[in-house]
């Protein structure tokens, strides 16, 4: 399922940010996700305030030097993933 | 030894052996513990910070039923400020709706709730207890709070054909999660097992069943499924490889490697009272003894799966073959798999009205009681 880009991702229930081993990791029941560079900045921001479109335009803005049709289908890749797995839902 | 030792992720803590079901295949062990043997707030809390510090991540409270401690916040607390996940494993009996609310504030992540079956009168006999319209009033208290739910299925032969109506269960509550769990053969339930062994038949539409569930309801529910392992054709990898991911502490705060370890004759265990959780995951003998291939047999000392399955459940080996150290007797290339093909012939040829007939279940006792006066469950108030 593609995220629709007017939604507002937020952690699910549940989940969480933490640490292990100085590595940011994204607690949730049963796993955790070892996050980074990326990984991390989208996560950040699945508030529950952004949309997907915004959480977009900041990443292609971090990653200026990233072609920006990427950036936005790496993150929509990576959105969908995370809601399969149940850490964030889309409101 | 050489084998490089990775950090522990999960601890099982094993809070209590008292709870108010006595479902046929429970896991711990038939010799149960009772509360004045069981380990202090202090040493939990103790515990928690040593398993921070070694790298785990996720801690489970369990039991028993977790809940019949009555310092059970503190517990929690004390998990949550050492830095971990906090799942609860709950039956969901010593509850209700001011109680949930105090163990959200103390810090729990994650509320696990167990079903013995989707129909009343199916739970009831699994447990042993009028349990199940308890469960379902703790589903609606859920929905009205933040937090993960999973509920947990434990599936057998009397409870196989009532998939769907536990998914619909499922998807009328706020889980996020749901496991259907098969019955693995150890404990109470080794001494069920042809009770409660499902047939071929029933397996096979199941996860036919469970597959499509899980397309169905993918972004919605994480579906997560485990077959009986006497059906597969290797074996499953045991606690992700004896101490290589996980550690176990009983009531009494012995430290083992799963959950059945005591039952393995020469294996000694180390416990958290004198021991650091550090010293006893890198030193203790029990966590070294298969840790590793060098305790290998053939043929999985050259078979090519052995960093995948790790030889497979050292006490399945042990009460199937006699030897802890053999193949898994479930492995299709096991020199004892003979021994389980028995097993499912008996079950698979039975005819179809014995499967069906109501069993002699052996139901889980109580643990002996501290004194003559104290109950075997006591809920208290708390702070």
């Amino acid at each position: 399922m593609t995220p629709d880009l007017q939604s507002h991702p937020r952690v699910a229930p549940g989940c969480r940010l933490g640490e292990n081993n100085q590595q940011r990791v994204l607690l949730m029941p049963e796993r955790a996700l070892r996050l980074n560079g990326p990984s991390l900045e989208i996560v950040e921001r699945c508030d529950g305030n952004r949309t997907v479109q915004q959480i977009i335009t900041e990443l292609q803005q971090i990653y200026s030097k990233a072609e920006p049709k990427k950036v936005e289908s790496d993150i929509l890749d990576y959105l969908a993933r995370l809601n399969d797995q149940r850490a964030i839902d889309f409101e | 030894m050489s084998t490089e030792i990775s950090n522990p992720l999960a601890l099982i803590a094993e809070l209590t052996h008292r709870c108010p079901l006595h479902c046929v295949y429970c896991s711990n062990p038939l010799e149960l513990q009772n509360r004045a043997s069981e380990l202090s707030t202090e040493i939990w809390t103790r515990v928690f910070h040593e398993a921070a510090e070694l790298g785990v991540m996720q801690a489970d409270l369990t039991g028993g039923e977790p809940l019949a401690r009555t310092d059970i916040l503190e517990l929690i607390r004390a998990a949550r400020t050492a830095g971990v996940y906090v799942n609860l494993i709950t039956s969901g009996m010593p509850l209700d709706e001011a109680r949930l609310a105090k163990l959200l504030d103390a810090g729990l992540d994650h509320l696990q709730l167990s079903f013995q079956g989707a129909r009343e009168e199916t739970a009831n006999e699994i447990s042993g207890t009028k349990a199940h319209a308890q469960k379902l009033r703790v589903l609606e208290w859920l929905k009205q709070v933040r937090v993960a739910v999973t509920l947990n299925f434990v599936i057998h032969r009397n409870n196989i054909d009532q998939i769907e109506q536990m998914l619909a269960l499922t998807e009328s509550s706020s889980a996020t999660r749901v496991e259907f769990a098969n019955v693995q053969y150890y404990g109470w339930a080794f001494a069920n097992r042809e009770r409660l062994l499902p047939t071929r038949a029933q397996l096979d539409r199941s996860i036919e069943i469970l597959k499509s569930a899980q397309e169905r309801l993918r972004g919605k529910i994480r579906i997560e499924y485990v077959v009986p392992d006497y059906y597969a054709k290797y074996p499953k990898p045991c606690m992700g490889g004896w101490g290589r991911k996980l550690m176990l502490i009983t009531p009494t705060g012995e430290a083992l490697p799963c959950h059945a370890a005591q039952i393995i004759p020469e294996l000694r265990f180390d416990n958290v009272k004198d021991h650091s959780l550090r010293e006893i995951w890198e030193t203790s003998a029990a966590f070294q003894k298969f840790r590793g291939e060098d305790w290998m047999q053939a043929p999985c000392k050259t078979c090519d799966r052995r960093e995948q399955d790790f030889g497979g459940c050292r006490c399945q080996a042990l009460l199937l073959s006699g030897d802890p150290s053999a193949t898994d007797p479930v492995c299709s290339l096991a020199p004892t798999r003979n021994k389980v093909d028995a097993i499912l012939a008996a079950v698979n040829n039975a005819p179809p009205a014995e499967t069906l007939t109501k069993p002699n279940w052996l139901y889980r006792i109580n643990p002996p009681s501290s004194s003559a006066l104290s109950p075997s469950l006591v809920v208290a108030d708390e702070n």
